[in-house]
């Protein structure tokens, strides 16, 4: 590691991503949604109490907010808040699944200044990206595209979580994307939420793991949120932190206030405190018991013996949490297969123990788009 | 697009929509404008960026806060990167 590294590794006076969800609410049910989205939580912040914590977070200095869900453009007092960060030097970017994006709030959002919009596709194509985020979602977000491109928005951009069924699309989606005049964001597929129960259909096989990495160092322009450092191991390190930055240079509030450590450990397990407790976000962020052991070396545990930990640092603490490996064991999804043999481990002692969901929000089956079945289209 | 080149003979300052945030290791840059985030990896670095409008010259700020000469070319290696991105402008620009 470097000393940059090492220097954040140790932790930061603020952070320096701060992803922030504004409600469960959401009308879509994907089936990788990291945090069980659907139904509003009756305990969700107020107004006042979001304003409070933007207030801290100026004071903070945290430059920037990414907004999500949920969906937080159901919040009634959506435009208010963006508002309000924005007048604090608070910049906002947020996801959507864009079916707020109508022609005049497109307009209403190309006229603010210090606003990101990332609009969610999960697939280059009607039939691979309903099949994760629900029918009519690929017609709507490309709709919203429209809108943004129609009102000047500018440069938005395209988020995709990466999975077996679109990985084979990538050139498709830089192409899109570039149609747009739009950035692509790329993101790890991980084991969280609803996404515990698509994730061993989903996730990429090791042959599109590799091809993924190679396709990033072709496109250093391509934004990845860091989300891919385990793919390092495979050699050159990919452009960015590559360190797991849970507590030390990331964290999430969720929707009634709990802090946690990143934006795939909605898991009790990963609860560090809540703004509502005395000393509010600054508190939790500077002297929870949590992310003071986070900043902590890390235990290499069982990839000590493997040369490429420097790279990698073992991966994804969530990823590995959610499929039931230890958090010294090697990543789900390690580029050497180390973390599938430790997988199979466990199913020959008696199946994986799978950590029970603390905080679901999806709506009760049936409820909510109709997804395409999940079949692979050869 | 242009290739920047940083002159130390000249005057120097951040850019009106870049904010600095202390941090353990230096500081943490953030340019509202272009939404560039970089680090600035020392204290001293740090000390040379926020004394830079006060002088005439990189150089004499260099000076003034007391950097070792042999050290002069890594800070203006630092501050070429940092005016490629927009952070730092000419005093009499923009």
């Amino acid at each position: 590691m470097t000393a940059l590294t090492d220097q954040l590794s140790a932790g930061l006076n603020s952070p320096i991503c701060l992803t922030w969800e504004w409600t469960y609410a959401c009308d879509l049910q994907c089936v990788h949604c990291l945090s069980s989205s659907g139904r509003r939580d009756p305990r969700e912040l107020s107004t006042e109490e979001m304003k409070a914590i933007v207030d801290q977070l100026a004071e903070m200095q945290v430059f920037y907010v990414n907004i999500g869900g949920g969906e937080p453009m159901l919040r009634p007092d959506f435009f208010e808040l963006v508002e309000y960060c924005v007048e604090k030097g608070v910049g906002v970017k947020f996801s959507t699944n864009g079916g707020r994006i109508t022609a005049e709030n497109a307009r209403r959002l190309a006229a603010m200044d210090y606003v990101d919009i990332q609009l969610s596709l999960d697939g280059v194509d009607e039939l691979t990206n309903d099949a994760v985020r629900g029918e009519g979602t690929y017609a709507r977000v490309r709709e919203a595209m429209d809108h943004l491109r129609d009102a000047g928005f500018g440069t938005f951009k395209l988020s995709v979580v990466m999975t077996r069924e679109n990985i084979p699309q990538i050139d498709s989606y830089a192409q899109l994307a570039n149609e747009y005049g739009a950035e692509l964001r790329l993101t790890r597929f991980r084991p969280s939420g609803r996404g515990v129960d698509t994730w061993h259909d989903l996730h990429p096989t090791s042959a599109q793991q590799v091809e993924l990495y190679n396709w990033l160092l072709a496109h250093p322009e391509v934004l990845t949120g860091d989300s891919f450092f385990h793919l390092s191991a495979l050699g050159e390190p990919l452009p960015g932190l590559n360190l797991c930055g849970a507590g030390r240079v990331v964290c999430l509030i969720d929707p009634v206030g709990d802090v946690y450590a990143c934006p795939f450990v909605l898991h009790d397990h990963f609860r560090a405190g809540s703004v509502r407790d005395e000393g509010g976000f600054a508190a939790v962020w500077r002297s929870s018991d949590l992310f003071t052991s986070l900043r902590e070396p890390t235990n290499p545990g069982a990839c000590g013996s493997c040369g490429s930990y420097d790279a990698c640092g073992g991966g994804c603490m969530a990823a590995k949490f959610f499929t039931g490996l230890p958090l010294d064991a090697p990543d789900p999804e390690c580029v050497f297969g180390h973390g599938e043999e430790a997988l199979a481990e466990l199913e020959r002692n008696g199946g994986a123990q799978r950590p029970v969901a603390t905080s679901d929000h999806s709506k009760p089956r049936g409820v909510g788009r109709k997804r395409i079945p999940l079949t692979v289209v050869q | 697009m242009t290739t920047y080149v940083f002159d130390s003979s000249r005057k120097w300052r951040l850019h009106d929509r870049v904010a600095l945030r202390p941090e353990p290791f230096g500081a943490l840059a953030y340019h509202y404008g272009n939404r560039r985030l970089t680090f600035l990896r020392s204290h001293d670095l740090v000390s040379v960026v926020e004394s830079l409008p006060a002088h005439n010259s990189a150089r004499a700020a260099f000076d003034a806060v007391g950097l070792d000469p042999k050290r002069w070319p890594s800070f203006e290696h630092a501050l070429t990167s940092l005016a490629a991105g927009d952070f730092l402008v000419e005093a009499d620009s923009e």
